[in-house]
């Protein structure tokens, strides 16, 4: 298991999509982003995108007003994780065009199914755009 | 595209995410989703839900919990929508019991009847989307419910069902090894599948396996190696391709198996030298993902068996990342560069300056990454340096997870360096001055016993000078308001043994400042324990020397307090002080002889001591000890049972033991601490624990170290020496004194017990070591090796003036390039830079505008940037843009990519796919339908009631550059 969660957090700390690849119960959930969205919403640009929560790292990025943090273990190629989230945004704007934080709330199921397509059991498994979005566009 | 047709969603669910959208607290987002629960709750009761709207309320109850409320009452409405015909619905329907419900749940019981339909279906994305669900909702019991079939679609001919069996079987790996043990080798199989992506799947479960268990897999080291070859050659299908790198988080993945295979195995190294060498050259420095693939190939080499010139290439990458503006690469060159310095532990002389700017720098992740990193490069000749930054870095920060970290490295690094005792017992000092309530409790105790054991064997003046210093030191930190209690408990019980020993300090002051800790920690039980001791110590000693010392009044007054105490502990040891105070001088000197917390003390198990008193009380007629095995009882009070055989008969359960000591005792108060303690009920705790063992003599041994390795509590101890106490009350002195002995002693001992004597290099002569402190001191890495000392004297003669001439001579070539890091770094998000503006100026413009001057600023600050970075890095998206419809166009004629039936791993019959050579996307034009499409797309919002006005900023501006 390398990605234990994926989350997006607009600026203002509202949860727009979560994954958790672990269980976790309603209050841990809760509380977990609670904290880490305050650790990376007090960043600045210039500092790392990583931060050291707990024993493992967060990875983030941020997209206008959207922020993105993927929970990894700690022996994780944090730049690579980067560059995955990078992916999703690709692929997410591939599918929606322009993507927006209105496309992800009004699809969040779909935003959830092109998770489901790149990552399985918290490893990545699939990162060819096409490969990704061919079965969402099937199902439609 | 898909979200493009008016999003076919009601009113209702629009009007829902709008208000949530718009929210602006919290409290409100709360309401909002408080009163869609009641609504839900509503529509949900109704026995007939049209069909159409199941889907949209389920997403509702998604939205419910991931706001973080319990939506369990919709939970079961989930479950049933899997058995839905529509596809759509039926992968809403898993997605959200993945989402809500953990795989021990006991909805999920009713699930595994429709995974085991769905992966059946003729339809592959039925298939598939019951293969996701297989990964989240399937547990150890449910295995063998889908397990079969799971084998059976390993076969599957489609690629995606293929890929996704894979993984599910990797899930079950995951949970239960056992299970699937005899199915590993499909792993092996299917890392040949012809189908890139199935490949690339497969290679998470290999790394698993290969994790637990390198040996089974050499084997595969050629195959990972050419696969490796033929990605890096970009032999894989363009759209694997990311940011023009063929197929990195594959290569990743592959260079991390590779790491695992050839860690210390010549052989298979060997193999893998070429292809990563390959890679190396092959990364594009430019872009991040470029310099992932290069961190991992950083990873892997320091990894594998050393190899000079790929040593060398993973070298000169960390330099690059370190002379890097970007935090991000610096953060990586710092890790890449404590991998690297296992190997090569040279390779951070050079980056010396780089390294002391990452741990000078603000930012918290960079710094704590270069903790680590001093850490992995700690030896004796720098140890004082890193410790003393470390610990002023723990006292700095508040997150008690890290601090305890950092404390637990503090010690192992004091503990295996340390130049001289004195710096050992200051840096402890601090540690626990600070993090006292974070470290492990055998830290104390190791303490502790440094200062009892001293330097060793010959040199008693040093002892007994550490042992003034520690004395004195602790004096001084004792007014120190609010102190951990494992610290308090190492100087109470410093101040007890050796508080007076070089006579600098009175008994008399002694004991006032440890009966003001008693008071002002008066909470502590274990303190307060710790105080009473050291009292009693103090008195002892005292007396043993024959001087007269008088009971402090406040002395006094806590002892009586304590007898009333409510633990039986505290009333012990109260007792004991008083009893010992009346005992005349010989007899305190053997009970408490001065300075033996080293001697070990002897255990007689065989209880001999009390021979001559057994056979005097047969010769009188008393019944000869029976062994417990010959009992049939759980009788375990041998010692009083052999003195007073009428007790034998009548008393068969352990439990009058309470009872026991005052008959036979009080006949007989000749000895004062015998009676005294006897008052004292014997601790239930230990009195447990003996009837669960029901063996009285192990019992004692095993009692003891059970609860002194705890506590350093008299309980365990207690029943071993007290209990032959009273028994032997009758006969003279010399047993009871023994107990007493033993009970002067346990913390010592406990403290001998509780840890092994371990290989730590206390010994060291401390003289030699400092002149060289203060040039050690400006210098992490000087004192290693000449010829570095050498190159760095310049910059060594400037710091050991001081650190802020350190500072300043660190601070000005790197500088400058972290204020110019600004604008590069964030190359990706290129639209950011238009952010700030547009949310500064958001009240009153139209997004309409809004957007366009977004652009104008996103393509004037791309065209002003000159940064190789930024420029490389247009071109770079937009080739993927360029690239992707065609691909696309491709891909949704023919149905998912395949691999022109390509088989990986035999090169020979790859059919090659162009490179996208250098594209020079036209930069403007590809953003020209974007935004116009924005444009669409923000109206079409309006037209449905949802404004995005400006003071709610949450529309994307745009997402790519």
């Amino acid at each position: 298991m390398t990605i234990r969660f994926v989350l997006m957090v607009n600026k203002q700390g509202q949860t727009r999509l979560a994954q958790y690849y672990e269980y976790l119960t309603l209050e841990e959930r809760r509380a977990l982003e609670g904290e880490i969205v305050r650790k990376c919403l007090a960043r600045t640009e210039q500092q790392c995108s990583f931060v050291e929560h707990r024993n493992y790292k967060v990875v983030y990025r941020r997209y206008a007003s959207l922020f993105f943090l993927v929970g990894v273990d700690n022996d994780e190629n944090e730049l690579a994780i980067l560059e995955f989230i990078h992916l999703l945004v690709e692929t997410m704007d591939h599918h929606f065009g322009n993507v927006c934080e209105l496309d992800i709330m009004f699809h969040l199921e779909k935003a959830h199914f092109m998770l489901e397509e790149m990552v399985m059991n918290g490893c990545i498994v699939e990162t060819s755009k096409s490969n990704i979005l061919t079965p969402i566009q099937l199902m439609e | 595209m898909g979200s493009q047709g008016g999003f076919g969603q009601s009113k209702e669910f629009l009007d829902l995410i709008k208000s949530i959208g718009e929210s602006r607290s919290k409290s409100e987002e709360d309401r909002i989703v408080l009163s869609e629960i009641e609504t839900l709750r509503r529509r949900l009761s109704d026995p007939d839900i049209p069909k159409r709207k199941i889907k949209e309320y389920i997403v509702r109850l998604v939205y419910v919990e991931m706001l973080g409320h319990d939506a369990s009452f919709g939970h079961i409405y989930a479950v049933k929508m899997t058995h839905d015909d529509n596809l759509l619905s039926k992968r809403t329907g898993y997605l959200a019991v993945t989402l809500f419900l953990n795989e021990d749940h006991d909805l999920i019981i009713l699930i595994v009847n429709t995974i085991q339909k769905d992966l059946r279906s003729d339809n592959y994305l039925v298939v598939c989307a019951a293969l996701t669900a297989v990964c989240r909702l399937i547990n150890e019991e449910t295995i063998p419910a889908v397990l079969p079939q799971v084998v059976e679609l390993l076969g599957h001919p489609k690629e995606a069902v293929r890929k996704k069996a894979i993984m599910a079987l990797h899930r079950f790996y995951q949970k239960s090894p056992g299970t699937v043990s005899h199915l590993v080798s499909n792993f092996r199989k299917k890392l040949c599948d012809n189908d890139p992506g199935v490949m690339g799947a497969t290679l998470c479960p290999l790394f698993d396996l290969i994790t637990t268990d390198v040996n089974s897999y050499k084997d595969l080291v050629i195959s990972f190696v050419s696969i490796l070859k033929q990605v890096a050659e970009r032999r894989l299908p363009k759209t694997y391709d990311y940011h023009q790198m063929p197929a990195p988080f594959i290569q990743i993945k592959l260079l991390k198996i590779l790491a695992l295979l050839g860690s210390g195995d010549k052989q298979a190294s060997e193999k893998m030298y070429t292809v990563v060498g390959d890679v190396f050259r092959k990364c594009d420095t430019t872009s991040n993902i470029g310099n992932a693939v290069l961190y991992e190939c950083i990873c892997c080499v320091s990894c594998i068996y050393p190899n000079t010139k790929l040593l060398e290439a993973a070298a000169e990458s960390i330099a690059k990342f370190l002379k890097s503006d970007s935090h991000n690469l610096k953060y990586m060159g710092i890790d890449a560069l404590g991998r690297l310095i296992k190997t090569s532990p040279d390779i951070a002389e050079q980056h010396q300056l780089a390294v002391i700017d990452c741990l000078e720098d603000p930012d918290d992740t960079l710094k704590r990454k270069t903790f680590e990193l001093l850490y992995k490069m700690t030896k004796s000749s720098n140890v004082e340096v890193i410790v003393d930054r470390m610990i002023d870095y723990m006292i700095s920060i508040n997150d008690n997870h890290y601090k305890t970290e950092i404390a637990s490295r503090c010690v192992e690094l004091a503990e295996q360096f340390a130049p001289s005792n004195q710096w050992f017992i200051q840096t402890m000092n601090r540690v626990f001055e600070h993090a006292g309530d974070l470290v492990n409790i055998k830290v104390a105790h190791n303490l502790m016993r440094l200062i009892a054991e001293g330097f060793g064997e010959d040199d008693e003046t040093a002892d007994s000078q550490l042992r003034s210093s520690a004395v004195e030191s602790y004096l001084r930190i004792m007014s120190e308001p609010k102190l951990p209690s494992v610290f308090l408990q190492v100087i109470c019980w410093v101040l007890g043994e050796y508080g007076t020993a070089d006579g600098k300090y009175s008994a008399s002051y002694i004991s006032g400042r440890l009966c003001d800790v008693a008071e002002a920690y008066s909470s502590d039980e274990t303190v307060k324990a710790y105080a009473i001791t050291a009292l009693m110590k103090l008195h002892a000693f005292e007396m043993a020397a024959g001087r007269k010392i008088d009971m402090l009044p406040e002395c006094q007054c806590l002892i009586e307090e304590l007898s009333a105490s409510h633990s039986t502990d505290l009333q012990q040891r109260a007792y004991e002080l008083q009893s010992l105070v009346s005992l005349d001088r010989r007899a305190v000197e053997s009970v408490m002889p001065a300075d033996a917390s080293c001697e070990d003390i002897e255990v007689d198990k065989e209880l001999s001591f009390l021979d001559k008193h057994i056979q005097g009380a047969i010769e009188k007629g008393a019944q000869p000890y029976i062994p417990e095995s010959e009992r049939s009882g759980s009788l375990n009070i041998s010692n009083l049972s052999i003195r007073d055989q009428p007790e034998v008969s009548t008393h068969s359960l352990r439990f009058e033991a309470y009872e026991l000591p005052k008959p036979v005792a009080q006949p007989k108060p000749s000895i004062p601490q015998a009676s005294s303690t006897e008052l004292v009920p014997v601790p239930e705790p230990s009195y447990s624990r003996e009837s669960t063992y029901a063996v009285p003599v192990p019992t004692v041994s095993s009692s003891v170290s059970g609860s002194t390795e705890l506590k350093l509590r008299l309980d365990g101890v207690q029943k071993k020496w007290g209990k032959p106490t009273y028994g032997s009350s009758s006969t003279p002195d010399m047993p009871s004194q023994k107990s007493e002995n033993g009970l002067s002693r346990n913390d010592d001992s406990s403290i001998s017990m509780s840890r092994p004597q371990s290989s730590l290099d206390y010994r060291k002569p401390s003289v030699e070591i400092t002149p060289e402190k203060q040039r050690l001191a400006a210098s992490l890495f000087g004192a290693s090796s000449k010829t570095e000392r050498r190159t760095t004297s310049t910059h060594k003669a400037v710091r050991s003036t001081g650190q802020v001439a350190e500072k300043t001579q660190v601070a000005k070539p790197v500088d400058p390039p972290i204020a110019k890091a600004t604008p590069v770094q964030p190359p990706p998000d290129l639209l950011d830079l238009g952010e700030p503006i547009s949310t500064s100026s958001a009240p009153e413009v139209d997004p309409f505008k809004q957007l366009e001057c977004l652009l104008d600023q996103s393509e004037s600050a791309s065209a002003s940037s000159h940064t190789a970075d930024n420029s490389s890095k247009l071109p770079d998206i937009m080739s993927l843009y360029s690239g992707m419809p065609t691909s696309g166009q491709t891909s949704g004629a023919v149905g998912p990519i395949s691999v022109n039936g390509d088989h990986l791993v035999s090169p020979s019959e790859v059919g090659v796919i162009a490179t996208p050579a250098g594209t020079s996307g036209p930069v403007q034009f590809s953003k020209g339908p974007n935004l116009k499409d924005a444009l669409n797309k923000d109206a079409r919002v309006r037209q449905m009631g949802v404004t995005p006005t400006s003071q709610n900023p949450n529309l994307f501006k745009d997402l790519l550059g």
